[in-house]
């Protein structure tokens, strides 16, 4: 059975071959049906095959492909590793990754780059499953490296603009410094274990390894920074806004539901190595709380539809680290599938809107589409009532509040961490109410030219329901003792360490989140529809404020300044490479010379019977001196 | 015997083509292609059938020798491991490449021209067979001249210029290696007594430390030059963006590779004490003409002259890994040397298409091919992403093998040497973006690759995945080879012998009086 995964891999990745090599001659329903359907195939193996794994209580698997290379003792195969833990991500890959790949069916249709558009698509999936499917770490780079290289391409998909291959180019670069230090991570691995392979790696070890040593702190902080470049974590986290550049689906898919999250997965799957580096999970944790607070407050101050929901995954793969920081495993990886469900939700609609109004993207043209796309509204709000963890109701919810309550209770946690999380959620449910308020209540300002079809309308209410309902599979302790997912992924996942006291606090924390997420909420209601928050003439320091949080902190700009302008004005200068002049220096110079002896040759007899004479001088002093 | 006949073969194959050039110049095209494709046939011949070849007692697989100059001990001693038929096939595929990448490009003197590439070729093959250091001198020298000529006949504007250039780098550089190989030749001498040029004799010649070094540096500098290495590269911009491109694909695929054998096979097993000494300084080096040349081709505006500056960058790698002395580096050096040539070839093909199709190649003038040429625009993104090494493709094995090696022998550099990962990606795109996304700038002229041009440059890309998911292809035959070098380099140290009681021969004329010298 664990033998269907060659094929659920293998069908992308035919998808992608048959597409890039034939594309430009199929017809489009043909290219769409290849690309949509050799996904969905994979989902419904994928189904079969987790209906299988929990049913029959099976054991996690190894499916060896063939060997890679033999090369002393280092022999990395292509093998795919099967337990809980890939289960899950297999599954959301490939689920919403169907939903998005026929809802792209209509989305890109005018299009007439069709074809290629679903070669890159189907090839991201294959990546994808690679990645969170391979049994060594080599293996898993290919994957990693294969969704950069999507994530390159698909956000450069329309190319004639300059500045999306600007965009496209920065995801690349950025994502690859993380990668370069996730490599050396690699090396320092191997250089311990003389094994790549994470299984053995991870049994081993406790045997070789104490807590806290040098080795483990730098290969945990090595695997933090790959972590972080792809998703997209403080201070790494500057592509992924300009990334939005692509096509909505693309967004959905790549940047908000599966290739970011794969710094998660990366964490999630070494959690060994951080149980033996406390230093760098309390690094994960700190990240964590740093990126959801600065990237909720820029999100709150964007235009452009795309950007809030750009820096809401930002923020919210905040909270997975911050979950898996403080050893909450399970519950960053719960986070992670509902948090694509949500958000995959939230850029599809968003994808709706901005299709209806002519790609527009700006949120103050938009207004009033409430009723004219009543069934987007309808699900934009549930996925935004996820986003924003209303209580009880949503997803989100649950999700959330499992990691705030480990933030606190878990040995590795504190209250600071909590604080932050609380004020993050707060921060959310005022971003994306003022989303919602802006987009689709008021006065209609652009006038609607496309309105969704059924499969559009199907897969938005698919995900709708998951977003609200899926929460239910794992409750909190004080609500139901129903936990089917953390059960399920503890046998991969080891639960968090907690400390006694916080038995009986659930039911304050939950409360204290729900209130501020309603606040949230009140505050949106208040300053856009009843308008009584004038911020937008504001002056002096709240000005200042709000630039820097629609600038996402300056980050670029120092980078900008600090990285980027030097590098291309050393190369600039150094364009004529010094060292080729050295060599044109002794050239002339020996020219010169040339030139200057040349002189000696004046065709004078008396100058040369006196060069004759001085010379034969000069030899005979030496010789009668020695 | 077939090894003699190899390099027999192409000579002769030459002047057929010169011969044939001045009545039809298409029968000249088609004789260097059988020529080249025999030869590729006799070695692919040995390589599926090497066990029945191999002899037990010595490490070679065929081994050929006749003596030549008797008097001074030199022999025409050819031998083949399983390195020197990696680099042969390379050499083969490469010129096979080269000819046909020339098909159109080369109207005047073809007869003269193919003659060139064939000596060229025969160099080339003579350096990677032969284990008898005059003879590898030699070779190494008769590559040159024909090299000299495709550059400064069939070149673009700047190309005597740049033919001088190289020719006197790499002449130069020659000569301190052969000053190197005849001191050794004579130390040897008044070691053992024996006069010879013989691989394995003066392998086992015993150097105080100051001496090895001396030597050693000889040698080094002949291979840096031709590599290039930083800072010894600067002859290779001109010469690989004025050679015409078969010029520029043997230069960069198989020229430069000679240096890496050559420091693989010869300065590495004889001076140990020195290469223990360096090593930690020159996989720095190698650190740094990585990143270097990734800076520089970074800068380029002119499409080949960034082509060419990648190509210093990634022959950083070569040195890093021969220096990081272990098993796993120099697999990665070995699969190194052979994508590098792969990539690299292919690339110079679509540059001097592109060269061709719009005549000029400043970066600037190009944007927005993709649209018009998209079969030129997939083969430009695999070979762009070939050259920042992504997983699954030939470089990405070389690199990711050279660097763990490397990390196990030197940690800090190492860590500095991987950051080529990232400025690669920086060249490789701005390569790729500038050309074929972007705005669409005036290019009416250019037409996509048809199926001639897609035949000729596909076999290049099929080797260079098929090596990124399967090189064990490479890595069973170069096995051997490579463990008998770190042997080599790790054997115990020999002995200072007292000098040889029957002669400190000196004179010139002594060695040419004295009869009894030399033995069979």
């Amino acid at each position: 059975m664990p033998n269907l995964l060659g094929i659920i891999v293998l069908l992308p990745l035919a998808g992608f071959l048959v597409l890039s090599i034939a594309g430009r001659h199929l017809k489009k329903w043909t290219a769409g049906l290849i690309g949509a359907g050799s996904i969905g195939i994979s989902a419904i193996l994928v189904i079969i095959l987790g209906i299988w794994y929990i049913i029959g209580k099976a054991s996690p698997a190894t499916v060896y492909l063939w060997q890679w290379m033999s090369v002393a003792d280092f022999m990395p195969d292509f093998a795919f590793h099967l337990d809980a833990l890939s289960l899950v991500f297999i599954f959301v890959i490939t689920f919403v990754g169907f939903l998005i790949h026929l809802y792209s069916v209509e989305y890109m249709h005018e299009d007439e780059d069709f074809s290629r558009f679903f070669a890159y698509m189907n090839l991201f999936i294959a990546s994808m499953l690679i990645l969170v499917l391979a049994d060594n770490f080599l293996f898993l780079y290919v994957g990693w490296e294969g969704v950069g290289l999507c994530s390159f391409l698909l956000i450069g998909f329309w190319y004639k603009t300059n500045d999306n291959n600007a965009a496209a180019r920065k995801a690349f670069i950025v994502t690859r410094v993380g990668d370069t230090s996730l490599a050396v991570g690699f090396f320092l691995l191997y250089w311990q274990f003389h094994t790549l392979n994470i299984q053995e790696i991870m049994t081993r070890i406790p045997e070789m390894w104490e807590a806290g040593m040098p080795v483990a702190n730098v290969a945990a902080f090595l695997i933090v920074g790959g972590a972080v470049g792809k998703s997209a974590q403080l201070p790494l986290q500057t592509w992924l806004p300009d990334a939005m550049a692509g096509p909505t689906p693309v967004s959905a898919l790549i940047h908000a539901a599966t290739m970011v999250t794969a710094g998660v997965y990366l964490i999630a799957r070494t959690h060994v190595v951080f149980i033996f580096s406390p230093a760098a999970a309390l690094t994960v944790t700190i990240i964590g709380a740093a990126t959801l607070l600065i990237s909720g407050l820029s999100a709150i101050t964007q235009y452009d539809i795309k950007k809030v929901l750009a820096y809401s995954p930002i923020s919210q793969i905040g909270y997975m680290f911050l979950g898996l920081g403080v050893g909450a495993w399970s519950a960053a990886v719960f986070h992670f599938m509902i948090h694509a469900f949500f958000k995959a939700l939230l850029f599809l609609s968003a994808g709706v809107v901005i299709l209806a109004l002519d790609h527009e993207r700006d949120m103050f043209k938009m207004g009033g589409l409430r009723k004219k796309l009543p069934l987007t509204f309808w699900t934009f709000l549930a996925g935004s009532a996820s986003l924003s963890a209303l209580p009880l109701i949503s997803s989100g919810f649950y999700s959330k509040d499992q990691i705030l309550f480990y933030s606190l209770e878990s040995t590795m946690g504190g209250f600071i961490f909590w604080l932050a999380g609380v004020v993050g959620a707060f921060i959310t449910a005022i971003y994306t109410f003022r989303m919602v308020f802006i987009t689709f209540f008021g006065d209609a300002k652009t006038e609607v030219r496309h309105l969704p079809r059924f499969t559009t309308k199907t897969i938005l209410v698919i995900l709708g329901i998951l977003s609200i309902g899926a929460g239910c599979i794992n409750m909190p302790g004080n609500i139901a003792r129903f936990r089917v997912f953390s059960d399920f992924l503890s046998q991969t996942l080891p639960p968090p360490v907690t400390s006694a006291t916080g038995k009986g606090m659930e039911t304050m924390l939950e409360s204290i989140t729900g209130f501020l997420v309603l606040a949230g909420i009140y505050i949106a209601y208040v300053a856009i529809i009843r308008k009584s928050i004038h911020l937008k003439e504001s002056r002096g320091l709240i000005k200042l404020i709000k630039k820097i949080w629609l600038y996402g902190f300056g980050f670029d700009y120092i980078y900008n300044e600090v990285l980027v302008k030097p590098m291309v004005a050393l190369s600039r200068i150094n364009k004529k490479d010094f060292v080729d002049r050295i060599y044109s220096w002794i050239a002339q110079f020996i020219l010169w010379l040339n030139r200057k002896l040349a002189l000696t040759q004046t065709g004078r007899l008396n100058w040369y019977v006196m060069g004759v004479a001085f010379g034969a001088i000069i030899i005979l002093t030496l010789i009668l001196t020695t | 015997m077939i090894l003699f006949i190899l390099i027999l073969i192409l000579i002769f194959g030459g002047i057929l083509a010169w011969i044939a050039g001045s009545v039809n110049s298409l029968l000249s095209r088609w004789i260097t292609v059988i020529t080249v494709l025999a030869c590729f046939f006799i070695v692919l011949g040995i390589w599926i059938n090497k066990e029945a070849y191999s002899s037990e007692n010595s490490g070679w697989i065929i081994e050929y020798t006749q003596y030549w100059i008797d008097r001074f001990g030199i022999q025409l001693h050819l031998a083949l491991d399983g390195l020197s038929i990696l680099l042969l096939e390379l050499t083969f595929f490469l010129g096979l490449l080269a000819i046909f990448a020339s098909w159109s490009q080369i109207k005047h003197r073809t007869g003269f021209f193919h003659l060139n590439l064939l000596w060229v070729l025969a160099g080339i093959s003579g350096v990677f067979l032969s284990v008898d250091m005059f003879l590898f001198y030699f070779f190494w020298e008769v590559m040159l001249v024909p090299m000299y000529f495709l550059i400064g006949i069939w070149g673009f504007g700047g190309r005597i210029y740049a033919a001088y250039k190289f020719f006197i780098f790499t002449q130069l550089s020659g000569l301190l290696m052969f000053l190197a190989i005849l001191t050794l030749y004579f130390i040897h001498a008044m070691q053992t007594g024996t006069y010879t040029f013989e691989y394995s004799e003066l392998m086992n010649t015993a150097l105080s430390k100051p001496l090895s070094i001396l030597l050693f540096l000889g040698f080094l500098i002949a291979f840096f030059v031709k590599l290039p290495i930083v800072p010894f590269h600067s002859w290779l911009p001109e010469s690989y963006t004025e050679a015409p491109t078969a010029g520029s694909i043997i230069l960069s695929g198989i020229l430069s590779k000679t240096a890496a054998y050559g420091l693989l096979r010869f300065a590495i097993p004889f001076f140990p004490k020195a290469v223990s000494i360096f090593a930690p300084y020159l996989m720095a080096l190698g650190a740094l003409t990585i990143l270097y040349g990734a800076k520089l081709a970074f800068a380029q505006s002119n499409i080949k002259r960034l082509v060419a500056y990648t190509s210093v960058s990634h022959m950083g790698f070569i040195i890093l890994g021969v220096f990081a002395l272990n098993e796993l580096a120099y697999q990665g050096v070995v699969m190194q040397i052979i994508a590098h040539g792969f990539g690299i070839g292919a690339l110079f093909i679509l540059t001097g298409a592109l060269q061709e199709k719009n005549n000029t190649l400043n970066i600037e003038a190009y944007g927005g091919l993709w649209s018009k040429a998209p079969k030129m625009g997939g083969i430009g993104l695999i070979l762009a992403l070939a050259l920042l090494g992504l997983p699954g493709m030939a470089s990405f094995v070389a690199e990711f093998l050279t660097l763990i090696g490397a990390f196990q022998s030197n940690v800090l550099v190492t860590a500095f040497a991987v950051t080529g990962f990232i400025v690669s990606v920086i060249y490789a795109l701005k390569l790729f973006q500038r050309i074929f996304y972007g705005e669409v700038k005036n290019n009416e002229k250019i037409s996509d690759f048809n199926i001639r041009e897609m035949l000729i440059i596909f076999p290049a890309i099929a080797v260079i995945f098929w090596l990124g998911l399967f090189p064990g292809t490479v890595f069973q035959t170069s096995e051997k080879p490579v463990l008998n070098i770190l042997e080599y380099m790790k054997r115990p140290e020999a002995e200072m012998p007292p000098v040889h009681k029957k002669k400190p021969v000196v004179s010139y004329a002594e060695v040419i009086t004295d009869k009894s010298e030399p033995e069979p």
